[in-house]
């Protein structure tokens, strides 16, 4: 009984933990205070959707992250599917060595990878800019979508490549058309996630920018140069569209 | 058009497994062939050799004739069904009987057509826009045939095909192929571990154990003549008495065992170690060379299976029709059975 | 690779083989070994590049160990890292073993839902919102006082705020690898370790965790990775007297302008990571397999 009282206060107690924070950055957008607050309350508005709505830089940062997130995806999405077919077709001791070599990305640090990326490509004389940030990126975005895809071809029959081969198909083919379908649902998933995930990085992206300012970058420069609550109601449209997005994928899935 | 099938002296060694060895056998342009043998004799390995899937480490295979060396999968008449089937799970239906002619660029309306008049062959008309996954077993094992026969092979190659199918339904698709090969032509070579189904189905036999070829002769012949000790044993219910050959002659052999001296067909060099093999309803009941303390009598509806121990310990099984059961020995009782020399077949010990 | 080319043909085989060398070479290896040599090298003006002043040398790493403010920056921030895995890891673990072995289908759902939202704002977001919940005159500050339990408002920005923020940030890292590794424990496990007896603590002690391990280490490795290279939560709900590694590094690079030196701290950054990974991992005795999953 005490226990499951405990409990239920740790519940409590954690939902207030992950959520106040959202709330309260919510609630904020609606304050007519000049800087996001919630005390005191000044009156509610709109304005500050309004605002955001209105500036432009926001809407070039989004921008720039949109282009970044595109390309990642192009250039991440064959990567990683390349190295995840690679890889299983490597013998044991080679591919527990490669294996090791290519989720390193994801141990390392994001500033290490942004730096190390710099200092490389400094050296041919390419500066920061939107190709190093892609180049950064994707460096990691790629084991995502390497490990994704490993997933799903653990559950593929091989013999299904070789009725198709026997059935008078060219290698070309049997990809196309038998293992790429296969793989499908991974790449859209791995492609989702990639978009997610070179949206929200931060870290890596800091040290490649160069004079590009991706949305994170921008937020961040905010919060020093003159953080308003049009911030706040960015970051509420983000949720929502997170949110929504993620009901309406929910309710699809459910429907097949 | 269908073709021949020759291996020579073909082998496969995997590391350090020999998974096949120097077989030789050919099979003729629409011959309907089986490869029987135990699980993990080599069967699939040559299945793989002639379909292209893997390259034989020595020997050649010959397909109408001609040398498929250097030659993948996707470039020999042949085409092959999977113990698994291996359906395209995603494509529906009339896509998978159609795939190899979309591989032969064949264009769409075409290759509808000709999925629909294979759907017909199948008797699953009206069901190529479901997907595999909406079938039942033996309507993807139809899918599966009517896939490889659409490309039109000279050789269907078919690995234990009805093997994940149940009594009844593997029976009924047994009549079924058989019908399918004599109705198209095609070269069949059937893969199975069933002797049941290799004798009922096939025009001939060839039987391995081990990787090595052991006979390769029509059912009725291997079941009458068999080559060795392990065909005798394999295929078909038999009882083996060992003993040493004492004389031959007129391909009589009289083998001197612990039961007496028993005689039977063969050409086996006096002194020589034998084995003497006599099929169950080869024993006659009531007079004979071999007395046997009777276990248990097992009736099996049209004949019933007498067990019985003999007296240097070993089993004796022999059939009595159903019509002859008044006349058959009971349970604890002792029996004696005899049998016609030309009956029983000697094999000289490997 | 013989593999490779037999299942996919020369062509295809060829783009893979081309695409995976390209990744790992100039994206995986080649910056990490340029890191190194900048690492080791001194920051000289473009004349003297190649002159010979431009030998290798430990100077720059020396002069980590040796400057120290920068040492014990670098020396709080692996304590406070480990810190926020320890107590990331005792928030989530009960949450992460009822929403395994207790909750309904229906309620496992809504809390996943739940739990993944604030994950789709970006890092930035999160900490910002932490940001306005922990201002001098913010919310947090006034409700305790509404609450009486504090007399003034109390200056939360500085180490707490950045434990929070981190705390908060990483959760998920922590939550899922813990979730999935307990969510394979069969249910009849622990009914049999409490027929036989075990009072709760026990039942976790003996049971529960040890099969988690392997959840719990990857949730450990990833938290501890991300918040010693975490930029943002430090940036913004620090103090001048919380400063973290990374942003010694960042002010290396673009405040110093010593690219050498930011290297050569951002290659012990790099070694402490890798360290780390392989202590815990061999203390855990779980293999690279198991944790990038
Ligand atoms: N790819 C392979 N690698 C190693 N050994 C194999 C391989 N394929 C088959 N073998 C071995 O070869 C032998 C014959 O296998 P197989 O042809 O599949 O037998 P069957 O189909 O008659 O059951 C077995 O001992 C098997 O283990
Ligand atoms: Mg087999």
């Amino acid at each position: 009984m005490i226990q499951r009282a405990l409990f239920i206060f740790y519940l409590a107690c954690f939902a207030v933990f992950m959520f106040a924070p959202l709330l309260v950055m919510g609630a904020a957008a609606f304050n007519t205070s000049r800087f996001p607050t919630v005390i005191p309350w000044q009156g509610t508005t709109l304005d500050w959707f309004r605002a955001m709505w209105a500036d432009a830089a926001m809407w070039h940062a989004l921008w720039t992250s949109a282009i970044i997130a595109a390309a990642v995806v192009v250039v991440a999405l064959p990567i990683g599917t390349a190295a995840a077919l690679v890889l299983t077709s490597l013998h044991a001791r080679a591919r527990s060595f490669a294996y090791a070599v290519m989720v390193s990305p994801l141990l390392t640090p994001g500033v290490v990878i942004g730096i190390a990326t710099l200092i490389l490509w400094r050296q041919v004389g390419v500066g920061g800019g939107l190709a190093l940030i892609v180049v950064a990126q994707v460096s990691f975005i790629s084991c995502y979508v390497m490990l994704m895809v490993i997933a799903r071809l653990q559950r593929f029959d091989r013999t299904q490549e070789e009725a198709a081969l026997g059935l008078g198909a060219s290698r070309g083919m049997v990809f196309r058309r038998v293992l790429l379908p296969f793989l499908r649902p991974a790449l859209i998933a791995a492609g989702g996630l990639a978009v997610l995930q070179s949206i929200e990085n931060y870290n890596t992206t800091l040290f490649v920018r160069g004079f590009e300012t991706p949305l994170t970058v921008f937020i961040a420069t905010k919060v020093r140069t003159g953080l308003t609550p049009a911030v706040n109601a960015l970051a509420l449209v983000m949720i929502a569209a997170a949110v929504i997005g993620a009901i309406i994928w929910e309710i699809r899935r459910r429907a097949r | 058009m269908s073709h021949s099938v020759e291996l020579s002296g073909i082998g496969m060694t995997f590391g350090t497994t020999r998974a096949v060895a120097d077989v030789n056998f050919k099979v003729e342009a629409g011959e309907f062939f089986s490869i029987l043998g135990p699980s993990g004799c080599g069967k699939t390995t040559i299945l793989r050799m002639i379909a292209g899937f893997i390259h034989p480490t020595e020997g050649r295979v010959l397909i109408g004739g001609e040398d498929m060396a250097g030659r993948g999968p996707n470039q020999r008449p042949t085409a092959m069904i999977f113990q698994s089937l291996a359906l395209f799970p995603l494509m529906p239906v009339w896509e998978n009987i159609a795939f190899g002619l979309e591989a032969r660029g064949v264009g769409k309306a075409e290759r509808r057509r000709k999925a629909d008049d294979l759907l017909r062959l199948i008797a699953l008309e009206g069901y190529g826009d479901r997907m595999p996954g909406e079938l039942s077993g033996g309507q993807r094992q139809r899918v599966a045939i009517a896939r490889a026969l659409a490309v039109e092979p000279g050789v269907l190659l078919l690995d234990e095909p009805l093997s994940a199918l149940d009594l009844k339904l593997r029976q009924h698709m047994r009549a079924e192929l058989r019908a399918l090969q004599k109705r198209t032509g095609v070269t069949f070579i059937y893969i199975t571990h069933d002797q049941s189904e290799a004798l009922a189905m096939s025009d001939r036999v060839a039987v391995m154990s081990a990787g090595v070829l052991q006979q390769v002769a029509t059912p009725r012949e291997l079941y009458e003549n068999p080559a060795t000790p392990f065909v005798a044993r394999f295929v078909g219910e038999t009882n083996a008495i060992k003993g040493r050959a004492v004389a031959s002659e007129g391909g009589i052999v009289t083998l001197d065992t612990p039961l007496g001296s028993l005689r039977g067909r063969g050409s086996v060099a006096a002194g020589q170690g034998a084995t003497l093999f006599v099929r169950p309803e080869a024993l006659i009941p009531g007079g004979g060379a071999l007395t046997a303390q009777i276990d248990r009598v097992d009736f099996e509806g049209a004949f019933a299976l007498v067990h019985g121990r003999l007296g240097d310990g070993s089993a004796l099984t022999a059939s009595v029709g159903s019509t002859d059961l008044a006349h058959a020995p009971e349970p604890g009782a002792q029996a004696s059975f005899g049998f016609a020399p030309e009956h029983a077949v000697v094999l000289a010990d490997a | 690779m013989r593999d490779l080319y037999a299942r996919f043909g020369g062509g295809l085989a060829t783009v893979f083989l081309t695409l995976v060398l390209l990744w790992v070479a100039a994206m995986i290896v080649a910056p990490n070994l340029m890191m190194l040599d900048y690492a080791l090298r001194p920051n000289l003006p473009p004349a003297e590049l190649g002159g010979p002043r431009d030998v290798r040398s430990l100077d720059n790493i020396m002069y980590l160990a040796n400057e120290a403010t920068h040492r014990a920056i670098f020396f709080k921030t692996v304590w406070a890292s480990a810190l926020v895995a320890s107590v990331t890891l005792v928030v989530c673990y009960p949450i992460a073993y009822w929403l395994a072995q207790n909750a309904t289908p229906r309620q496992l759902g809504i809390a996943l839902l739940l739990l993944i939202i604030p994950f789709f704002i970006n890092e930035v977001l999160r900490t910002l919102a932490w940001f306005i919940l922990l201002a001098f005159r913010g919310p947090l500050n006034a409700v305790l006082q509404w609450a009486g339990m504090i007399d003034r408002p109390v200056r939360w920005q500085g180490d707490g705020g950045v434990l929070a923020g981190m705390v908060y940030a990483y959760i998920l890292f922590m939550l899922l690898p813990i979730y999935n590794a307990i969510e394979s424990l069969e249910k009849a496990q622990i009914d049999a370790a409490r027929d036989l007896g075990a009072k709760p603590w026990r039942i976790h002690w003996r049971v529960v965790i040890p099969h988690a391990k392997a959840g719990i280490a990857t949730g450990c490795v990833f938290t501890f990775m991300l918040a010693a290279g975490s930029y943002v939560a430090p940036a913004l709900l620090g103090s001048p007297g919380s400063r973290w590694f990374t942003e010694v590094i960042y002010n290396w690079f673009f405040e110093g302008g010593d690219w050498n030196r930011g290297a050569a701290y951002a290659l012990v950054l790099l070694a402490l990571c890798l360290a780390v990974v392989l202590v815990t991992l061999r203390l855990f005795r779980v293999n690279l397999a198991d944790v990038a999953k």
